[in-house]
């Protein structure tokens, strides 16, 4: 399947070179708005209802910010996307694909081919802020330092505890010092605002990160 | 490693008893188990032997060394038997009264030196420890099921438990060949603590609508690199097992995660327990696995 790749900004998803992007045609009938102004760049974009599919990448905000929402009855050939990554490490696999009440499947199935045509992996999410990944870990990440600085245990100990135990590849600890406390601070702290949740409220380790940061 | 302990006795021989026997066991220490029930040490006994032989099948131990490795193992239904022990570790029901009635029987036939340790994942061992009648000699060695496989072992020191007890049993731990952490007595130690918010958390997304369980698993499995997706792993345990789990931690912790989401129960209602009754997040035949809702 054809698809068009229309660059607007840095995208945290396509980074750089991927088979995903090299594939890509000068037109198609999916259309894929990658960068950080990939919204804005949806907004300008004409040609909607010729096309099988049309992908916005997301950052923290939610599919409906950009095609408008209608009672729980949105939905068309438009859908979102995030290629997960946390902070600085390297974009993973998984392409996280948001879709509305009333997204059209054929739309779906499209996103789906072109992704997984790439070596992408693809999960289906409801349009909520966090999507799939953010909206589970980040909880267990922030439980993770605050038990730290409650002395449950060394961090080392935490790590190896779930690694071991769950058979996770990195523990948390270990995982938020390689890929950024701050940026879970960021992370985190959107979505409290979206949820209003005290267990997405950044912890105390990752806001003194930031506050670094910004000294 | 000298660790003074030769004897070992495990009291309770379900899943995680006869575990935890195999491991001692295997590691060379004279086995002692303990069981009121004999259906239960003789079906503890199959399950040994079963595991030794599917060892042997797949090169993990030699044949000659299982004959010894089972001389080495013997079960009773008499606790008088405890009384050989160095250190005798409880893995019987979760229930403080149970666990301070049977530590009190123990208190009155094992020899004065001997550590007592409790397999409880959700417990307080300072509580524990207080019915026991040695409560500077008692310490928390939460093994991971099943514990013939898994390597770690959350160690916990009770408020009154001397340093020369938790290094005795550390020292025990590694002479197991098992990997120990050090926890502090608190509510799920460290596993538990992380794991059943973690999976009601995946629940509840399930709950919310926000996507299916299959989709929920992809996204942990392939976005961080998880062995297995949170609901995989609730249909494995079962949600009737993650009910009594979280319903302990919940309890002792009050935080909302740890609470059960109204799912759970209305799967359990509906039988769908998971793996052992064919459905759960997902649908299973046999060792197929299908969809997920």
């Amino acid at each position: 399947m054809n698809y068009q790749i229309i660059r607007a900004g840095d995208s945290r998803s396509f980074p750089g070179d991927h088979p995903f992007v090299t594939a890509a045609a000068d037109s198609g009938e999916v259309v894929i708005i990658v960068g950080a102004n990939a919204g804005a760049e949806f907004g300008k974009y004409k040609d909607r209802e010729r096309r099988l599919a049309i992908l916005i990448e997301l950052g923290t905000e939610c599919l409906g910010a950009h095609t408008g929402e209608e009672r729980g009855l949105e939905g068309s050939n438009v859908l979102g996307f995030s290629r997960f990554r946390l902070g600085a490490a390297e974009p993973s696999r998984l392409v996280e694909l948001v879709r509305q009440p009333r997204t059209a499947e054929a739309a779906v199935t499209a996103a789906r081919q072109v992704f997984e045509g790439a070596g992408l992996q693809v999960a289906v999410c409801g349009d909520f802020a966090g999507r799939i990944i953010d909206r589970l870990v980040r909880p267990y990440y922030n439980a993770a330092l605050r038990r730290l600085d409650e002395g449950l245990a060394s961090a080392a100990d935490l790590d190896t505890t779930l690694r071991l135990g769950l058979g996770y590849p990195e523990g948390p600890i270990e995982l938020l010092e390689r890929t950024g406390l701050a940026q879970h601070c960021d992370v985190t702290q959107s979505l409290f605002e979206a949820y209003g949740d005290a267990a997405y409220a950044p912890a105390r380790r990752a806001r003194v990160t930031k506050q670094r940061q910004k000294n | 490693m000298t660790t003074g302990i030769k004897t070992v006795g495990v009291a309770g021989s379900g899943t995680m008893g006869t575990g935890i026997a195999i491991v001692a066991a295997r590691a060379g220490f004279r086995t002692l188990v303990y069981d009121s029930r004999e259906d239960a040490i003789a079906r503890a006994r199959k399950q040994t032997e079963g595991f030794f032989a599917k060892s042997v099948e797949r090169g993990k131990l030699p044949q000659a060394a299982v004959a010894g490795v089972l001389a080495n193992l013997s079960g009773s239904t008499d606790v008088g038997t405890m009384a050989a022990c160095d250190i005798v570790i409880e893995a019987v029901f979760e229930d403080l009264k149970v666990k301070h009635e049977l530590l009190s029987r123990l208190d009155k036939v094992c020899p004065p030196h001997a550590l007592f340790a409790s397999n409880t994942s959700t417990l307080s061992i300072t509580e524990i420890a207080a019915g026991s009648g040695r409560d500077d000699r008692v310490v928390g060695m939460h093994f991971c099921l099943p514990a013939q496989l898994m390597k770690l072992v959350e160690m916990s020191p009770g408020l009154k438990t001397g340093d020369a007890t938790f290094q005795a049993a550390w020292d025990f731990c590694k002479a197991l060949g098992q990997t120990p952490v050090k926890t502090r007595d608190s509510p799920g130690f460290i596993l538990n603590y992380f794991l059943i918010p973690f999976n009601n958390d995946a629940i509840r997304l399930v709950e919310a609508g926000v996507a299916a369980p299959a989709d929920i698993d992809r996204a942990l499995k392939t976005g961080l690199g998880y062995a297995m997706g949170p609901l995989e792993l609730l249909d494995l345990v079962g949600l009737d097992t993650h009910l009594l789990v979280a319903e302990a931690l919940y309890a002792a912790t009050h935080e909302p995660r740890a609470a059960v989401p109204a799912l759970v129960k209305r799967m359990i209602a509906a039988g769908h327990l998971g793996r052992k009754t064919g459905r759960g997040f997902y649908t299973y035949q046999g060792n197929a696995m299908f969809g997920g809702g």
